[in-house]
């Protein structure tokens, strides 16, 4: 029991970090409909960025928040220079526009600093909470964050006009045009706030998994996963979804013998297309009903 | 009145270029090309065959992939799971039941249409980015299960297995890199003969139809269901038999030989080939074999964001892929000319 | 005229002598890949991909065959390094050995990355007699001149490693219950084999527990080695795992011997993200010198490696082993290739490959010597246990010389 409490609090705990890439993942997705491969790669990339401000002296939270500035402004870059011109180009080429950005920031990143793992502070301390090592208080920050961050995109979009005018642009570019949005602009903002959202999720994972060109790789999988399993279009879905996935995939090495160990990434990915063919859209998605 | 930038091919095989019409034309290139392929491997050095033999591989993994993307519209990320099982099949045969190397071919496609209509029957449920999950995970889970240790004593683990080229039959006088590409190319025109029929039969018109509208076409009597698993499993097959010859190719599989990467490469190659192009899938299997190297030579500290750039470069060039842009070129200048 | 035809002796017996005693200097003889001028030195490393970590030792070394160039080069010759990026992929391994072999004409194909890699090419070296010389992996079954007379390691394997830790166990906690963290792969499982072949039962292993490279972290698998009871921790991990492992032990408050592979045991890459407080008391064995360990900061060996990564690598990292490992592989292979004088044909660089003796690189621990034969191809077999005190590594224990081929 007291391994099983164990093992369900270090999967709630690595679920955080895959949450806090979910929210990144879904919000780009509630603005372009497509999942961004270099999502990852572009948390990383400011994680590096944050890691240099304090090299050359800066304190964390000023880092910190220099880093989410420059990653908004880069986003909204990106978004122009990139997708704007291929914006009628088939989906699948869009993809590839993703992927070709994934190798850019993979290479540079190595490039630049080199592909040695390096040490992140945490603002949390590494202390030990409830005793016995349960869950660190770095653990626990980032879970606050994490929290914290969705709270306030929950408002963002809700209540503010800037938000209702973002998720109408996304639901019906046409009817938003004609009520005087500027769709394309809604999409560039939106990419900032997911690369700002990304950069936060980095700057709280690297302090756990070590900071290296190659850290996001894997955490984008179950990313993904944990976004999809919330519904994609569903910031609270995808935060419930990276805890999930954190927890099965501890469980699964833990408890299912023999092969559980080596196959976690696989069950815990299996278990999720089981989800998604009961419940197709997700488990907080929405069924989109078409007409024909 | 502006004249529309897309070319109108039918308009154009009436016209003719010199005596001869567009379609004339198109079909003495593709001979030419025949030709230039069958005579290469005996002008060129032995590695260069190699890499040649390994593109047009590629190219039959690709086409497996167009099959199920481009023709029936369904979103597969985990093509790289079949070329593996296709792999680990021929070399499991070769290694272990001294199976001939050419029965490997078809028993590796057999045994991936298997696995992909399987597949195939659960993924009926997923759309779009869903689907496209779901073969990310066989993706990802596909090098995990090869090394896992149940499966050790046929795999061979992370050890992998290793296996020998086959030599030229009847005494030809052929080195096993000439032999093999001679092989491939048999191998290759075969598929691809299959896949033009294929596109072109009725069967070939309710896929296509899926793709564009699955409603409509589900109202017209095409059982959607049965064509889409029969398509992935079509589509697996191919892209397995491409891994089988990929495995006698290079010798050796391994866990590592068949990761997401490979998985990532192979839709590279679709959608710069064109997709929905079946000749289009040459290129795509020349692109990512050499555009790889040539962005090494460029940087090499830079390699992958050199290939990232020309990637960009690429599709901003031609959104559609080199087929239609190639398409859209040749339609051009036969304006031009006439 | 007497006198004459006596001098004219004595020089013709004087020339044949001199001819006699130095009958290489007489003749050149070439393979493809050496001529007057140059001699092509192939390499294969994972520059991209999940290992680029790696790719620092590629660097390292054509960083100092620039150095070595710059100096005159061997026996004349400059050394021409062509390395080219496998991302860690055996079929594109096997493509660029072809490469390399067939297109590019190399001497020798050196330090090429990977278990799975080398295993991929190693038929076709074999059957090409081309030298694959110093493969850059601890996998143990590179030591068989028998089967494979043109592959040969370098470093001391992983199952050499593997007992030595297991004879310090037998030795020191004899009752201990073993818990292993492995990365589940060739590497881990060679080094699972050795500890268990050589504790042959005398103690058991309570837990196994593997990890894969795509886990973000491996602090599920620790929780589960301390659940196990086990209070002896064998941390099988490379960098960037084995550092979260020794965090999350400390966090844990478990206080096991914890034995930790050479991987991965750089100071700066990994006891320091680790916490050098939770990494006191570390063990594990050492066959170079650690650049970021106090111990040599005056060691006139570190100084000249330190000057040459100034000078011809400044980017760098001057805290990673990788970078000493490079340098040390390098000097071998420059050793092999001097050693071969004027006769650069591929059969004789193996069988001066074969033919080390004694050879001191200082870089190496004091005392530990290069050795190979015609059935020994494993040069360097000598280790010491050290223990981290929390500021730097204390060597222990006599140098001791694993013995495992095959």
């Amino acid at each position: 029991m007291d391994l099983f409490l164990h093992q369900v609090l270090a999967g709630v705990a690595t679920g955080s970090i895959y949450a806090c890439l979910a929210l990144a993942i879904v919000m780009i997705y509630q603005t372009i409909n497509h999942l961004n491969f270099a999502q990852g790669e572009m948390a990383m990339f400011s994680t590096f960025v944050a890691w240099q401000l304090m090299q050359w002296g800066a304190p964390y939270w000023l880092a910190f928040a220099g880093t989410a500035a420059f990653s908004f402004v880069a986003g909204i870059a990106i978004e122009r220079a990139l997708f704007r011109p291929i914006h009628n180009a088939p989906v699948l080429s869009h993809v590839v526009v993703f992927i070709a950005l994934f190798a850019i920031l993979n290479s540079l990143a190595g490039f630049i600093w080199d592909y040695n793992v390096k040490s992140f502070p945490t603002p949390f301390g590494s202390r030990s909470l409830f005793g016995d090592g349960l869950m660190s208080s770095h653990d626990a920050g980032m879970m606050g964050v994490t929290l914290a961050m969705l709270v306030l995109l929950y408002v963002f979009f809700r209540h503010t006009r800037i938000g209702l005018a973002m998720r109408a642009a996304a639901a019906n570019p046409q009817s938003a045009r004609l009520s005087g949005i500027r769709v394309g602009w809604m999409i560039a903002l939106g990419w900032g706030m997911a690369a700002a959202i990304g950069a936060v999720a980095g700057v709280m994972i690297a302090p756990v998994v070590f900071l290296d060109p190659n850290m996001m790789n894997s955490i984008l999988v179950y990313g993904f996963a944990g976004a999809v399993v919330g519904g994609l279009i569903s910031p609270g879905g995808a935060v419930l979804g990276g805890f999930a996935v954190g927890v099965i995939e501890n469980l699964a090495g833990t408890f299912i013998p023999y092969v559980g160990r080596e196959l976690k990434l696989t069950i815990a990915l299996f278990i999720i297309v089981v989800v998604l063919t009961v419940k197709p859209s997700g488990l907080f998605g929405r069924t989109v009903v078409t007409r024909v | 009145m502006k004249q529309p930038l897309k070319f109108d091919l039918t308009q154009a095989s009436a016209k003719t270029v010199a005596g001869l019409s567009i379609k004339a034309w198109s079909r003495a290139a593709v001979i030419a090309g025949v030709f230039l392929a069958l005579l290469l491997p005996l002008a060129i050095k032995g590695f260069l065959v190699f890499q040649l033999t390994l593109a047009l591989i590629y190219a039959v993994a690709i086409l497996g992939l167009n099959l199920l993307t481009g023709f029936n519209g369904q979103f597969s990320l985990g093509h790289s799971a079949f070329y593996g099982i296709g792999a680990y099949t021929a070399a499991i045969l070769m290694d272990q039941a001294d199976v001939a190397y050419y029965w490997t071919v078809p028993a590796a496609g057999a045994a991936c249409f298997i696995v992909g209509f399987l597949f195939g029957l659960p993924a009926l449920r997923l759309e779009g980015l869903y689907l496209a999950l779901a073969t990310f995970a066989l993706a990802i889970a596909m090098p995990q299960l090869l090394k896992s240790t149940p499966l050790e004593p046929w795999t061979g683990g992370v050890q992998g297995i290793v296996i020998l080229k086959p030599d030229a039959p009847f005494g030809l006088p052929l080195n096993s890199d000439q032999w093999l590409y001679y092989f491939t190319i048999l191998t290759a025109a075969l598929m691809y003969a299959g896949a033009v029929n294929l596109v072109r039969s009725r069967t070939g018109r309710a896929i296509i139809a899926i793709r564009d509208n699955p409603i409509a076409a589900s109202a017209m009597g095409v059982d959607v269901a049965l064509y889409k698993s029969l398509t992935f499993g079509v589509s697996a097959l191919y892209t397995g038999v491409a891994g089988a010859l990929g495995a006698i190719a290079v010798q050796f599989v391994a866990p590592d030989s068949f990761t997401f990467n490979l998985a990532i490469a192979l839709f590279v190659g679709l959608v710069i080939g064109g997709v929905g192009s079946i000749p289009g899938t040459l290129l795509g299997g020349l692109f990512i074999l050499f555009v790889p190297n040539i962005a090494e030579e460029v940087s090499k500290g830079l390699a992958q964001a050199v290939y990232g750039v020309i990637l960009i470069a690429v599709i901003y060039l031609m959104p559609s892929g080199a087929a239609g842009f190639i398409r859209l070129i040749v339609g051009r200048v036969a304006r031009s000319w006439t | 005229m007497r006198n004459d035809q006596h001098w004219m002796t004595v020089a013709a017996a004087l020339a044949i002598a001199a001819v006699a005693a130095n009958p290489a200097a007489a003749q050149k003889k070439y393979d493809p890949g050496a001529n007057d001028s140059e001699i092509k030195v192939g390499n294969i490393m994972p520059y991209s991909g999940p290992a680029s970590a790696y790719g620092e030792i590629g660097k390292t070394q054509a960083a100092y065959f620039r150095k070595v160039n710059a100096e005159g080069g061997v026996n004349g010759r400059k050394i021409n390094f062509i390395s080219y990026d496998d991302g860690y992929s055996p079929p594109k391994t096997v493509e660029q050995a072809r490469k390399l072999v067939e297109s590019d004409e190399v001497l020798l194909i050196f330090q090429s990355l990977g278990t799975a890699h080398n295993t991929a090419i190693q038929r076709y070296m074999n059957a090409k007699k081309v030298p694959q010389l110093f493969v850059a992996t601890g996998a143990t079954k590179w030591n068989d001149p028998q089967h494979f007379p043109w592959t040969m390691g370098w470093q001391p394997n992983y199952q050499s490693e593997a007992r030595i830790y297991a004879e310090y166990l037998l030795k020191n906690q004899p009752q201990g219950k073993i818990g292993v963290l492995y990365q589940n792969d060739d590497y881990g499982k060679d080094y699972l084999k050795g500890l268990k072949d050589r504790l042959n039962g005398k103690m058991r292993t309570v837990a196994e527990v593997p990890y894969e490279t795509t886990d973000p972290t491996v602090d599920s698998q620790v929780i589960n080695l301390k659940a196990s009871g086990a209070d002896i921790v064998f941390n099988v991990a490379t960098p960037k795992f084995a550092a979260q492992a020794i965090k999350k032990i400390a966090e844990l408050g478990w206080k096991p011997i914890h034995l930790l592979n050479n991987v991965s045991n750089s100071v700066g890459s990994v006891l320091k993200p680790a916490g050098f407080d939770n990494a006191k008391g570390v063990l594990t064995t050492a066959y170079l010198k650690d650049p970021t360990d106090p111990t040599w900061k005056d060691d006139p060996a570190y100084k000249k490696w330190s000057a040459f990564m100034d000078k011809y690598y400044p980017d760098g990292d001057k805290t990673s082993t990788f970078t000493v490992y490079g340098y040390l592989v390098a000097q071998t292979l420059v050793a092999v290739l001097k050693q071969s004088g004027d006769n650069l044909t591929r059969e004789n660089v193996m069988k001066q490959a074969a033919s080390l003796k004694n050879l001191e690189l200082d870089m190496l621990l004091p005392g530990s010597r290069i050795n190979t034969g015609p059935n020994d191809f494993a040069p360097i077999k000598q280790m010491q246990m050290e223990r981290f005190n929390g500021e730097r590594w204390e060597l222990f224990g006599p140098l001791m010389s694993g013995e495992v081929g095959g």
